[in-house]
């Protein structure tokens, strides 16, 4: 079979927030054999656009997916935003003649035209269905058995369920499997599936950390050790505003959250320092020490 | 006590009574017509996108079911002029749960595009736009930023054809609109 060849959309929030997110990508997914080829000239997939003008939104992403189409290439997201947009653009461009015609008029004009010939997938669609469980498995020479940790894969990379349909939005299972291989426990907890309400933090800081600050509430209450992400909006939330939801609730909850690609690349024996774990808000000594047992 | 008064004063705006002269019967009709929000009209009112809702659990006001019934009933500009439009976070849970298929996120979405147009925008998402028009990027990226990428041996960040950009702004008249636009 042919190594799984994909152009990495980086979007926004990675390289300016989360370098760790984006380095320990690049580490396991060379080590999985997945080729990522840069892509250029790619802008903002459009998804702060949508509330003010739905039309840009249209535009600004189906421009991406026409550099894609140009070279031939699928693309692959790291973050739920951009995966979010970008796919339904690209499903509802696909399916619909009227909101095609009318986005191709306004592409006219920088001389581009969508065709409809790519796909988009998130990081963890990569993972599970390219790669497959069982190939990572091969891969994994720590296993960290010793690790009890939670998911939260967040809304865009499963809701609206109409658009993308790979797992039940209830019930997330593809990020839980993932976590599995890796040999550390995954547990349940109160309202996994519920949102980071990081899109509104730019209107109103005190619904976002409330939301937040449930989140940690029933993580910590089940006992996990970590708390696994796979958006950078997510692990802004979970990781870099930690601290503060600590202060503003005086509550103490000392979480590691770590990048999905982190606890994968522990379990390949990949050495932390080249996992970028030291970036991390919360401290996740912890979980590295754990890793190394 | 002006934190009482202030419960009171909102509990006295929600009782208010509405009048005929209010209601502008077209705008449901307005509103089915752009994108996602085809079924305003098939909603009928069981709550459950107010019940999944996570930003109802922190706003005494915020209600999917309430904004969809107001704008059924074509409260147009009390919709308008009320920044709790601004509070939806996109999580997409209403649209799943939703018996009827309205396009709850959508409707909000088409409200906010709306208020937009009539030149007001949180300023937020000024600032966003105007990074993109500026950077290509939602967020300006610091040279201190590109450094660090080179330093971790990370490739340059592609620059993105700004000109193109500033193009389909024009285009989509959304650069009209953001001259009109006050914050
Ligand atoms: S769930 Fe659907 S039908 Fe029920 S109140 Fe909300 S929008 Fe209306
Ligand atoms: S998409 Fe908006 S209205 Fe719907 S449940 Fe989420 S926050 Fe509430």
């Amino acid at each position: 079979m042919d190594k799984p060849k994909y152009l990495l959309f980086l979007g926004c929030a990675i390289p300016y927030r989360l370098p760790s997110y984006e380095i320990s990508t690049r580490k396991v997914l060379r080590k999985l054999g997945v080729e990522l080829v840069e892509m250029p000239d790619f802008n903002c997939c459009g998804f702060p656009t949508d509330p003010v003008s739905h039309d840009t939104m249209l535009t600004l992403a189906a421009r991406n997916l026409c550099l894609a189409e140009q070279r031939n290439l699928n693309i692959v997201a790291l973050c739920n935003g951009c995966f979010g947009i970008l796919n339904h653009v690209n499903k509802e461009l696909k399916e619909d003649k009227e909101v095609k015609e009318k986005v191709n008029g306004y592409l006219k004009e920088i001389g581009m035209e969508f065709k409809g010939t790519v796909t988009v997938k998130h990081l963890i669609h990569v993972l599970a269905e390219d790669v497959g469980l069982e190939k990572i498995k091969e891969t994994v020479q720590k296993p960290l058995s010793q690790l009890r940790v939670v998911q939260h894969s967040g809304c865009h990379v499963n809701r609206p369920r109409k658009y993308i349909g790979l797992e039940d939005p209830e019930n997330p299972t593809i990020l839980k499997k993932l976590i599995e291989v890796t040999g550390a426990e995954c547990l349940e907890y109160m309202d996994e599936p519920e949102c980071c309400g990081a899109p509104i933090l730019g209107v109103d800081e005190k619904i976002p950390l409330q939301l937040t600050r449930d989140k940690l509430d029933h993580v910590k209450a089940v006992g996990a050790q970590a708390m696994i992400t796979v958006c950078p909006y997510c692990h802004i939330m979970y990781d870099l505003n930690q601290p503060r939801i600590e202060r503003a609730f005086n509550e103490k909850f000392g979480i590691p959250v770590l990048h999905y690609p982190q606890l994968l690349g522990l379990a390949m024996g990949i050495t932390p320092d080249k996992l970028a774990l030291k970036d991390l808000r919360v401290d996740a000594t912890e979980i590295v020490n754990v890793s190394s047992q | 006590m002006a934190k009482a008064e202030k419960t009171q004063d909102e509990k006295a705006r929600q009782r208010t009574v509405l009048k005929a002269s209010e209601m502008d019967p077209k705008f449901k009709y307005e509103i089915s017509k752009l994108p996602g929000a085809e079924e305003v009209m098939l909603c009928f009112q069981c709550g459950t996108c107010t019940a999944d809702c996570p930003i109802s659990r922190f706003d005494d006001f915020y209600r999917p079911r309430r904004l969809i019934r107001m704008t059924q009933l074509g409260l147009k500009d009390r919709l308008l002029s009320n920044d709790v439009i601004w509070l939806c976070s996109t999580c997409f849970t209403c649209i799943d749960h939703c018996p009827q298929g309205v396009g709850i996120a959508s409707i909000v979405r088409a409200l906010r595009n709306l208020t937009v147009k009539r030149g007001h925008m949180p300023a937020g998402y000024k600032e966003q736009v105007s990074n993109i028009l500026k950077t290509g990027y939602a967020y300006v990226i610091s040279d201190m930023r590109l450094r660090k990428r080179k330093e971790k041996g990370l490739p340059a960040l592609p620059k993105t054809n700004l000109k193109s950009v500033a193009k389909l702004f024009n285009a989509t008249g959304f650069s009209k609109t953001l001259e009109k636009v006050k914050t």
